[in-house]
């Protein structure tokens, strides 16, 4: 019990709880936007537009994100000299790091929510676009009077099943020296390797009580804001 | 693609114009983005021919990526075998007819759903090494292999249970009725149509645990990303490395995914007959929407395949 409580009292563990729920919802905020675009664009009547959505999903999600988030810090920012952060501040590398990590996370999972919310569109019944074409509706007001508000209701269960990978996926950030959960937990193993089974447990806990409750609010969202057809 | 989309209409004369200065400014500001990356490239040295002609030579392919390539597809290959294994004894676990089975097997699979793979590498990695039970050399592999296998083995056994969930009832009523136990019932009449079914699903896992493979990275396991680093070192050519790489896990990576789409494709057109047996997998993008237009030629073909009465 001492040596626990010792462990206990030498690492943040919710510092680093927290760490991870700031990458989450920072990369789930910019990966819905810029996925969003994506969405519109793969549908839009623009073939270069087209073109170019389906190159980004396929190129992005065929690609493993410990490579993109590694290329974010060792490519873009040590090579490239990237800089996300003020270069003054005595805090630099770290948000950097942090900010980096959050561009890699969103660009990579930016490709899933553009599927996801491309499945969304795929709920909404053909009569609804005609109807809006058939009043004078041009494509993008079709798109955002009519067919997205449904197709985000439709999509919320994928978009959720995509939220919860992110949640787990930010341990990758690791990688490139963000101090979130794996890390925390890689530093606690390499002193404490006779707690391994504790250590272990504890934080594989916090993510099944992170990511539980959102798997189940996602799912209820779901069947609440379903279009009933 | 050309084919009409329902979301807007057969432009016409004006709209065509439009369509084309919308098109040129798109394409404009895709080659500006372009143009800006290849001048920063250039400024940093980026294209000088000496970073990328190392990729021309055999030494680089025999010396750094074929033995990455070969890294990333061992520990996927042995990983996807061994999590069918484990999904198949998780997934029967949940449909089994005692309580206390279903219980347990639900709870690991909750379990190695809900927790990172990369957390389940560091622990088994940390693991092996305090008991000694890997050889030194062999550590980082089976430690990718063991977070892969636990993450990828509950999956499966979900997709396993929603291909059976998703059979129609008159099979196992029908197994019963002539007398087999619920046990055989499941292993001789559900699993085999589950499996005929989640095929594709399983394939498109592939691309899942040959992408997580790179996780191996963080726990120094020699894969295709770490000789990244390692020809950066050597060759002092750090960018173009981290391209072609890419570009192999891509061309990798899409060719699984093609497979998938035509297992797909070619199990919806085969048992089509059959109806029971389109999972609810497949029924997944089934409806009639206005992807019809959007998907592939045949997705509006599982709009009539697609919920079978369940």
């Amino acid at each position: 019990m001492g040596q626990i409580n010792e462990l206990l009292s030498k690492y943040d563990v919710l510092g680093a709880f927290w760490v991870t729920i700031k990458l989450t919802l920072l990369s789930a905020l910019f990966a819905l936007i810029l996925g969003t675009v994506v969405a519109v664009m793969r549908v839009c009547p623009i073939s270069v537009l087209r073109r170019t959505g389906a190159a980004y999903v396929t190129v992005l999600r065929n690609t493993p994100l410990t490579l993109i988030i590694v290329f974010c810090n060792l490519g873009l920012f040590v090579t490239l000299g990237l800089k996300l952060a003020d270069a003054q501040s005595h805090t630099f590398i770290a948000d950097n790091n942090f900010r980096l990590a959050v561009l890699g996370l969103s660009v990579y999972h930016a490709s899933f929510v553009a599927e996801a919310i491309r499945s969304g569109i795929n709920t909404v019944p053909t009569g609804q676009a005609e109807a809006a074409r058939s009043i004078g509706l041009g494509f993008m007001q079709t798109l955002r009077f009519v067919v997205l508000p449904q197709a985000f209701r439709g999509a919320i269960a994928p978009l959720g099943n995509t939220f919860i990978a992110l949640t787990k996926n930010t341990t990758v950030a690791v990688a490139i020296g963000v101090p979130e959960v794996s890390y925390l937990m890689r530093g606690m193993i390499e002193f404490n390797s006779s707690l391994l089974f504790f250590i272990f447990l504890l934080l594989s806990f916090g993510f099944v009580v992170l990511t539980l409750p959102v798997g189940v609010a996602f799912t209820g969202l779901s069947r609440r804001l379903a279009v009933r057809r | 693609m050309s084919t009409s989309s329902v979301l807007f209409d057969a432009p016409g004369p004006r709209a065509r114009r439009r369509h084309r200065i919308v098109a040129v400014v798109a394409a404009l500001v895709l080659a500006a983005i372009l143009a800006w990356v290849i001048v920063t490239f250039a400024h940093k040295g980026q294209l000088s021919p000496g970073k990328w002609t190392p990729f021309l030579t055999g030494e680089i392919w025999t010396a750094y990526l074929l033995p990455g390539i070969g890294g990333t597809l061992v520990a996927a290959a042995i990983s996807i075998v061994l999590a069918l294994v484990l999904g198949f004894i998780l997934g029967t676990g949940r449909l089994s007819e005692h309580v206390v089975v279903r219980a347990v097997a639900g709870v690991f699979t909750e379990f190695f759903r809900a927790v990172p793979v990369l957390m389940m590498m560091l622990f088994a990695f940390a693991l092996y090494a305090r008991y000694d039970v890997v050889p030194g050399s062999m550590l980082a592999l089976a430690g990718v292999i063991t977070g892969l296998m636990f993450y990828n083995g509950a999956v499966i056994a979900e997709l396993l249970r929603s291909g059976v969930k998703s059979l129609p009832v008159g099979q196992s009523e029908a197994g019963l009725s002539i007398g087999l136990r619920p046990a055989q019932v499941l292993r001789t009449v559900l699993v085999p149509q589950a499996v005929t079914a989640m095929l594709p699903s399983l394939v498109s896992q592939l691309v899942v645990v040959l992408k997580d493979t790179a996780l191996g990275y963080v726990i120094t396991y020699e894969e295709l990303l770490k000789k990244v680093d390692q020809i950066g070192n050597y060759k002092g050519n750090l960018i173009p490395a981290f391209l072609v790489v890419a570009a192999i896990y891509v061309l990798i990576n899409y060719a699984v995914s093609e497979l998938a789409g035509r297992l797909e494709r070619y199990m919806r057109r085969t048992r089509r007959a059959s109806v029971g047996a389109e999972s609810a997998l497949l029924a997944a993008g089934g409806t009639a929407g206005i992807g019809g237009q959007l998907a592939d030629a045949d997705s509006d073909r599982t709009s009539d395949a697609g919920p079978d009465g369940r």
